[in-house]
């Protein structure tokens, strides 16, 4: 880190102005959850991978960081599964097809799914926490060959609060992949599970030995998933978190998302589980 | 098909037990079957039973009026219903219906309980299995109870 | 911890300037074109603005500064920087409190970024506290994978001109933490202002561009009894220092104690107004502020100053991860002082002692983490 006045290069297109994108189609999942599929105007991003986000652009609004929802094979189309949660979000789920909306990334890291190779794949899901997972789970089985058995196991409120369920209909219905839904309160009409998606951890068909675990949900159903997983023996290394806080800038220049020692937009939101457990165990921090 | 006996022995709920404790328990035990939709125990009845599941699914209802019937839990293979049977009142808290076909052991409450008081090391035995099973049924109520997946923030 | 030393690697381009021609040093600085800014008194404080001459430095004034408390006091010479440091940082230069990024139009949502307008500046009396601050703002605006386009611009642009610290005050901790009061690198000149006998300046170059202006100064070469009494005043500096704040093992002491009573106690006094943010030469949180014209064909996107003890810096959708001052003042020490290396490498913290002297509060960091660390002892005896 040298000389005052020398030269320093000055980035290109600034990290914080977004692309225009165009919604190509909008699908709504259930009460509250949509899904934009996004297609730029002009420039396009680079691609985005499992586990990435990007920050979403509603026109005067603001912006909101989503993750990517997609399936990594189809290229430059951009997905994104979102909840009306905010002003921006309510605004990017009122957005029709031929709307403009702005993107800036993608950002953060992605699902390390090369880890699982020849190994049992274990993914856990709570609620929305399906949609940063999917991409992941596509990829797996486009390659199904490379892992030993595949199990998902996904919690959600309620059946009507369940995402992507033709989805998980298709994974379930395969041979190859063990599914198991549960939700936390059903009425008569729902003949599935009913409890705490970790419940279903005991029992589900893996090898805790010779695994990989992906786990997002939120935060508090991530650690009790989390010690049900290593109660049954898989190691911490082999069990990756996606983590959250507020974002503004997304690329690791405003300081708000940081937890402790790490930045989430730079150096998440994919963690490895004993790395981020200590940050988790302190209140407010 | 497996003996009841091998059933009882091989589950991690009777872990640990003597072969002399098991015998006990399986003289107490038998296998039944539910079709699909029927009632295992109505909500307000003597607990005199409880079950291990072996196959299928089983719900815990509670009648809400205005909301109809609601299932707060399910419970699966490998899976004990019922605790109701070991603790005053002896009533079950819950309905309990088969939600596909079910096979399970069902075990004989007040016998195991006559059991238990002729011979205070089993049931203390048993009440740990219990208390664990309750401990776990508490855990994941409670997590159920945080509503994780509303609208607040984690 | 040994006191940065002057005079280092750079002794073959040390000069002397006598005092009375400090004028041709700022005036050969604006005929390059460069915009002067530099200390003067107003407003009751020593602070960063435009010079036109060396008459508007605040020669004979000094600062005394206290936990909450700072006062301007006559010196008995006339020294031109005989002060600590004031409200200011340079971070007001290359960090401006609101920056527009960019406008949009709705139709096509076409972004037009705006082109960073800054005519070259040359900071005049940088501390070596403060040269030590703008390379930690250096790490986290140009090192990273993404870098921050405006500071970048107006970085490239500056011309240092920094002042060794001869009154340091009493809240100040550079030395424990090896960023002064001595200045090794970072600046394209270097002064120390030296009384003994004649009034002058030491003057050092660190750059090429700092060569140049030196060589139109009406500068002598330095001599042996010049370069010692320069050394001098940087040694009674950091020795004034002694004692004031054990750096050792700072990262690992508060991160063992995240969950100390202690947090309870400060945040009892702590106002959360955010003023040590403000104050602080590293603090670089912002906030994107989105807005859109009235009849809503046009946004914009602003860069603004911002502060994790903001009580909605931590809001995330319907909740907020650091409710409580106890929370947000944990946040903001154990990032300045610990996890800031975690996340950047160096340390956030320059020992400058502002958030000391202008905390409402009179909280004392250094106090703090004596305490947390003594109570760490107590617990692990």
């Amino acid at each position: 880190m040298a000389t005052t006045s020398a030269e320093r290069s000055v980035a290109a297109r600034g990290a914080m102005a977004p692309l225009p994108y165009v919604v190509a189609r909008k699908r709504r999942e259930t009460r509250d959850v949509w899904t934009l599929e996004l297609e730029p105007v002009d420039e396009a991003i680079e691609q985005i991978r499992p586990g990435q986000f990007t920050m979403l652009y509603r026109f005067g609004v603001g912006e909101a960081p989503i993750s990517s929802s997609g399936d990594p094979e189809l290229g430059f189309r951009l997905v994104h599964t979102m909840r009306e949660a905010g002003q921006v979000t309510r605004g990017l789920c009122a957005a029709k097809p031929g709307d403009l909306v702005g993107v800036r990334g993608p950002f953060g890291n992605a699902w390390p799914v090369d880890t699982a190779r020849g190994k049992d794949v274990v993914f856990v899901a709570g609620g929305i926490g399906l949609p940063p997972l999917r991409g992941a789970v596509y990829d797996v089985l486009a390659h199904r060959n490379g892992f030993g058995r595949v199990v998902l196991l996904y919690g959600g409120r309620s059946p009507g609060e369940l995402v992507f369920r033709s989805d998980v209909e298709r994974w379930r219905s395969r041979l190859d992949v063990d599914v198991e839904v549960t939700v936390d309160t059903a009425g008569h009409d729902w003949r599935g599970n009913v409890g705490v998606v970790t419940k279903l951890i005991p029992r589900a068909p893996f090898d805790p030995a010779n695994a990989v675990a992906f786990v997002v949900g939120p935060e508090i159903m991530m650690r009790f998933a989390a010690a049900a997983l290593i109660e049954r023996g898989l190691p911490q290394e082999s069990l990756w978190i996606s983590m959250e806080r507020t974002m503004r800038c997304g690329v690791g220049l405003c300081g708000h998302c940081q937890l402790g020692p790490t930045l989430i937009c730079r150096d998440g939101p994919v963690y490895r589980w004993d790395e981020m457990r200590p940050w988790l165990e302190v209140a407010a921090l | 098909m497996r003996t009841l006996d091998a059933v009882i022995t091989d589950s991690p709920v009777f872990e640990g037990l003597t072969q002399e404790q098991l015998e006990l328990i399986g003289g107490c035990a038998s296998n039944v079957g539910f079709e699909a939709g029927e009632r295992l125990f109505r909500e307000g009845d003597r607990a005199d039973a409880f079950f291990l599941v072996r196959h299928g699914l089983v719900s815990l209802e509670a009648y809400v009026p205005n909301r109809g019937p609601i299932t707060v839990e399910t419970i699966g293979p490998g899976e004990i219903v019922g605790w109701s049977w070991l603790v005053p009142p002896y009533m079950w808290h819950f309905t309990g219906r088969a939600v596909d076909d079910v096979r399970a052991v069902q075990f004989d409450g007040a016998c195991l309980r006559r059991k238990c008081d002729d011979d205070p090391v089993l049931g203390y035995e048993l009440l740990t299995r219990f208390a664990l099973v309750l401990v776990d049924r508490l855990q994941a109520t409670r997590l159920q109870l945080m509503d994780v997946y509303g609208d607040n923030v984690g | 911890m040994q006191p940065v030393r002057a005079g280092s690697s750079v002794d073959a381009m040390a000069e002397v300037l006598a005092a009375a021609d400090l004028g041709v040093l700022l005036g050969a600085l604006g005929a390059r074109g460069y915009r002067v800014v530099g200390p003067r008194v107003a407003a009751g404080v020593i602070q960063y603005a435009e010079l036109d001459d060396a008459g508007d430095l605040p020669r004979g004034w000094t600062d005394e500064q206290a936990p909450g408390s700072y006062r301007l006091a006559r010196r008995d010479d006339d020294a031109y920087f005989g002060y600590a440091v004031g409200p200011h940082s340079w971070k007001r230069e290359l960090l401006p409190p609101r920056v527009r990024l960019w406008q949009a139009s709705r139709d096509g949502l076409a972004v037009e970024e705006e082109e960073t307008d800054y005519q070259p500046t040359a900071f005049v009396g940088v501390r070596p506290c403060e040269l030590a601050a703008i390379a930690i703002q250096d790490r986290v605006f140009l090192d990273g994978r993404f870098a921050d386009r405006d500071y970048a611009a107006r970085r490239a642009d500056v011309f240092l001109v920094a002042v060794e610290c001869g009154s340091p005050s009493s809240l100040c901790f550079c030395s424990s933490l090896g960023t002064g009061p001595g200045a090794t690198d970072g600046f394209d000149l270097a002064l120390t202002e030296l009384h003994a006998g004649e009034h002058r300046f030491l003057v050092r170059s660190g750059s090429s561009a700092g060569n140049a202006v030196l060589a139109d100064l009406p500068t002598r070469p330095a001599a042996r009894a010049d370069l010692e009494t320069a050394e001098q005043v940087v040694e009674d500096a950091a020795r004034a220092q002694a004692g004031r704040f054990a750096a050792e093992d700072v990262h690992d002491l508060l991160l063992r104690n995240l969950e100390s009573p202690h947090w309870d106690a400060v945040a009892e006094r702590c106002l959360s107004c955010g003023n040590c943010t403000l104050v602080c030469p590293t603090c670089f949180c912002t906030h994107v502020e989105d807005t859109s014209s009235l009849d809503g064909e046009t946004a914009a996107r602003d860069r603004v100053w911002d502060t994790c003890f903001s009580l909605r810096y931590a809001e995330m959708h319907g909740g907020n991860t650091r409710p409580t001052t106890r929370a947000r003042y944990r946040q903001w020490l154990t990032h300045k002082l610990a996890t800031w290396e975690d996340q950047f490498g160096t340390s956030g913290c320059v020992g400058c002692g502002r958030c000391i002297a202008w905390c409402p509060a009179a909280i004392d960091i250094r106090a703090e983490v004596a305490a947390i660390r003594q109570e760490d002892a107590h617990a692990h005896a």
